[in-house]
C-alpha cells in the first residue's frame, strides 16, 4: 500500500514537470516498486509516451470539456502518435468518488470521448482509438480530498500494439 | 444450500383452514399503524417453538430466534427477553395462561410446535395471540425438509408482521449486492447474494471481472447486472440457480444501469456511445431493442413504475443531474426534482407511491424519497457518501450503501450496507463478510 502510494505520488510529480529530466524522476520512483527497470527510456516505447508526452489529462468536477492544459498534452500525444503509427489506443475515462456509480459511468464515457474526438480532430484515424469508461471504480489517488479527486477525474491514453 | 431451500420451498405447504380457530374478524386484535411517523415498538413474546425431541427442540429454538430477530430489526416490534417468561413452551401447548404474559407486559404472544416425522419431513405450526383480548390472531402450519427451517422462520415473521401492521412483510427475501475488498485503487468486486438478514451468504462471481449494479427480476431467479467481462462493459442476465450468464443484446457501446420491468419481460438500461448516454429498452421475448430518450445529455438510471406505464430516470439535460419521468414509450418527459442539489439513482417504489433517490448537496449525500410528481421530498439518511437506494417489496424499508472517507494512503475508508425505514428513524447495518455496495432487494420469494 505504501509503495503504491509512493509511486503514484512520483507519477504525479512527474506529470507536473514532464519537460524537465523525467528520466531521473522515473528512476527514483521505480526504485520503490520492484521489479526495477534500470535501462533508459527507449524513444517510441510506452515508457517514452508516459514520461515524455504524458498519458493523461484532467477534468474539472462533473465536466468533460478539455481544459487548456489538457489540449496541450493531447497536442503532444497527437504528434508522438503520428511519429509512431503502429500503436492502437484505448482512452479510459474516469471520475472522482463524489458522484453516484451509474452517473459516473456515463460521465467517464463522455470524458473518454472528448479525448478521442480531440485526437481524431488532430489527425489520428478514428479506427485506431477505442474508449472505455470506468466511472469512479478505478481511482489512482487514494485520498478523499480535492487533491486526490483532481487526479482521478482523468482521461488516460493507453497504448497497445 | 439454495437448491435445498428451493426444494423445501416447493414442498412448503401453507395450509391450515379449519384446524386452528383463526381469529374471526381480521380487523380486531393488537395492531400497529405504520402510516404514522415514529411509533413505539410492540412488546411481543416469542418463546421457542415446542419440540419433543432434542432435534425438534433445537429447530424450535432456532426458528424463534430468527423470527424475533426479523421482527426486532423492523423497528416495529420489541421481542421480550425469554428469561422473563413464566409459562413454558411445553405448557403453552395447551393454550396461553394470559395472566403470565400480561404480567411481563407482552401485548402479543407467539406459540408453536416443531415436529420431524419418521419420513424426515418437518411440520411447524405457529399461532399469534392478542394477550389483552385473550384471542388468537393468526395461525399457520408449514411442512418442509428440516433444512428449510430458516425460510419457515421468515414466513412466520412475515405472517406476524402482516397480521399486526396490515402491510405485507419483507423477511422471506434476498439481497444481491457487490462484495468489495482490497485497496481503493485495486478493489476486487464480486457479485454476492444472501438472505435479507445476511444469512446463507454466497458469492456468485470470482472477482476476476469488475461487476456492478445487480438487480433482481420479479421472480427473484434472475439478475441483471453489468460486467467488464473480457474488458468490455456490458449488461448481462444471470440465472441464480444455474449460474448461467448471458450477454444482453448486441450494442455498439457500453451498456449499463439495467433494471427489469415489473412484468419481467423487458430490461431498461443505458447505452453510452460517442459521448452520449441514452436509455434503451430490450424486450426479452422478442429481443427487439428500442431507444426511449433522444437527447445529447446523460440519460441513465431508469426505473419503471410498478404499473409499467412510466419510467423515472436521471438526466443532466438541465445542466446538473436531476430526476425526470417519462411515459414508458419515451414520450411526455417531465422534470420532477427541483430542490437544491444533485439528484441521481431514482427507484420507483413497488407500491408506486414514492420514488427513492440519492441526493448530493454541500459535500454530503442523502437518501430521500419524493412523490412521483416531485412533491413532498423527505431525506431519510445522510452521510459522507450514501448511495443507491433499493426498496423492500412492501415499500416500507429501503436498503442502500454508505462509504466512509479514506486517508491520503487510502486507509480508513470502507463501504457497508444499511437499511432504513420510511420514518427515517430505524437505520441498521446489514452485516456482510466483506465490504458491500449496490444492494438490490428481491421481491418476496415466490
Amino acid at each position: 500500500m505504501k509503495l503504491r502510494f509512493l509511486s503514484i505520488f512520483a507519477a504525479a510529480a512527474l506529470l507536473a514537470a514532464c519537460e524537465s529530466a523525467p528520466e531521473e524522476k522515473a528512476a527514483t520512483s521505480s526504485t520503490a516498486t520492484p521489479p526495477v527497470v534500470k535501462q533508459g527510456i527507449v524513444p517510441g516505447s510506452e515508457q517514452d509516451f508516459i514520461a515524455n508526452v504524458g498519458d493523461r489529462v484532467f477534468f474539472d468536477f462533473d465536466k468533460y470539456a478539455l481544459r487548456a492544459d489538457a489540449k496541450s498534452t493531447l497536442d503532444k500525444q497527437v504528434a508522438w502518435l503520428k511519429k509512431y503509427p503502429t500503436y492502437s489506443l484505448t482512452i479510459e475515462g474516469h471520475a472522482d468518488e463524489r458522484g453516484t456509480r451509474e452517473y459516473n459511468l456515463a460521465l467517464g464515457e463522455r470524458r473518454a470521448n472528448s479525448v478521442k474526438e480531440y485526437l481524431v480532430a488532430g489527425g489520428l484515424p478514428a479506427a485506431r482509438v477505442k474508449t472505455i469508461s470506468y466511472g469512479k471504480e478505478r481511482p489512482v489517488a487514494l485520498g478523499s480530498n480535492e487533491a486526490a479527486w483532481s487526479q482521478n477525474r482523468r482521461g488516460v491514453t493507453v497504448l497497445s500494439k | 444450500m439454495l437448491t435445498r431451500l428451493r426444494l423445501a420451498a416447493a414442498a412448503l405447504a401453507v395450509a391450515f383452514a379449519g384446524m386452528l380457530a383463526v381469529a374471526p374478524a381480521s380487523a380486531q386484535g393488537v395492531r400497529i399503524d405504520i402510516t404514522k411517523g415514529y411509533m413505539k415498538p410492540l412488546p411481543i413474546a416469542i418463546p421457542e417453538l415446542f419440540g419433543a425431541s432434542p432435534q425438534e427442540s433445537q429447530v424450535g429454538q432456532d426458528i424463534a430466534k430468527v423470527v424475533a430477530a426479523d421482527l426486532e430489526r423492523s423497528g416495529l416490534f420489541k421481542p421480550i427477553d425469554q428469561r422473563a417468561f413464566i409459562q413454558t413452551a411445553a405448557a403453552l401447548q395447551t393454550g396461553p395462561r394470559f395472566p403470565d404474559w400480561k404480567q411481563i407486559n407482552a401485548e402479543a404472544l407467539v406459540s408453536g410446535k416443531a415436529e420431524i416425522g419418521v419420513d424426515g419431513r418437518m411440520r411447524v405450526e405457529f399461532r399469534l395471540w392478542d394477550v389483552f383480548n385473550e384471542q388468537q390472531m393468526a395461525g399457520q402450519l408449514f411442512t418442509a425438509t428440516p433444512q428449510g427451517w430458516r425460510r419457515i422462520a421468515h414466513l412466520i415473521a412475515d405472517a406476524i408482521y402482516k397480521r399486526v401492521t396490515g402491510e405485507d412483510g419483507y423477511f422471506d427475501t434476498q439481497i444481491v449486492y457487490i462484495s468489495e475488498t482490497g485497496p481503493k485503487n485495486d478493489r476486487r468486486k464480486r457479485l454476492a447474494i444472501m438472505d435479507q438478514d445476511g444469512e446463507n451468504h454466497r458469492f456468485l462471481s470470482s472477482g476476476a471481472d469488475l461487476v456492478l449494479t445487480p438487480r433482481f427480476s420479479p421472480t427473484a431467479r434472475e439478475l441483471t447486472y453489468m460486467s467488464y467481462y473480457k474488458g468490455t462493459p456490458r449488461v448481462y442476465i444471470y440465472q441464480v440457480d444455474t449460474g448461467r450468464r448471458e450477454l444482453l443484446g448486441d450494442f455498439p457501446g457500453m451498456t449499463f444501469a439495467p433494471r427489469f420491468s415489473p412484468d419481467g419481460n423487458k430490461v431498461i438500461m443505458s447505452l453510452a456511445q460517442n459521448g452520449n448516454t441514452e436509455i434503451y429498452e430490450m424486450n426479452l421475448l422478442t429481443r427487439q431493442k428500442r431507444r426511449l430518450t433522444n437527447h445529447p445529455a446523460i440519460d441513465t438510471s431508469p426505473s419503471m413504475a410498478p404499473d409499467g406505464g412510466h419510467i423515472v430516470f436521471n438526466s443532466d439535460r438541465g445542466g446538473a443531474p436531476q430526476l425526470y419521468t417519462m411515459d414508458s414509450d419515451g414520450g411526455g418527459v417531465q422534470r420532477i426534482s427541483f430542490g437544491d442539489g444533485r439528484y441521481t439513482t431514482p427507484v420507483w417504489s413497488p407500491r408506486g407511491d414514492l420514488i427513492a433517490f440519492t441526493k448530493q448537496k454541500g459535500g454530503e449525500f442523502y437518501i430521500g424519497v419524493m412523490r412521483p410528481d416531485g412533491s413532498d421530498e423527505r431525506l431519510l439518511a445522510q452521510g459522507w457518501l450514501v448511495e443507491g437506494p433499493t426498496w423492500a417489496p412492501n415499500g416500507r424499508v429501503l436498503a442502500f450503501w454508505k462509504e466512509t472517507p479514506s486517508s491520503e494512503r487510502g486507509t480508513g475508508g470502507g463501504s457497508k450496507l444499511y437499511t432504513i425505514d420510511l420514518t427515517g428513524v430505524n437505520e441498521r447495518q446489514v452485516l456482510t463478510p466483506l465490504d458491500g455496495s449496490d444492494p438490490a432487494w428481491s421481491p418476496l420469494i415466490p
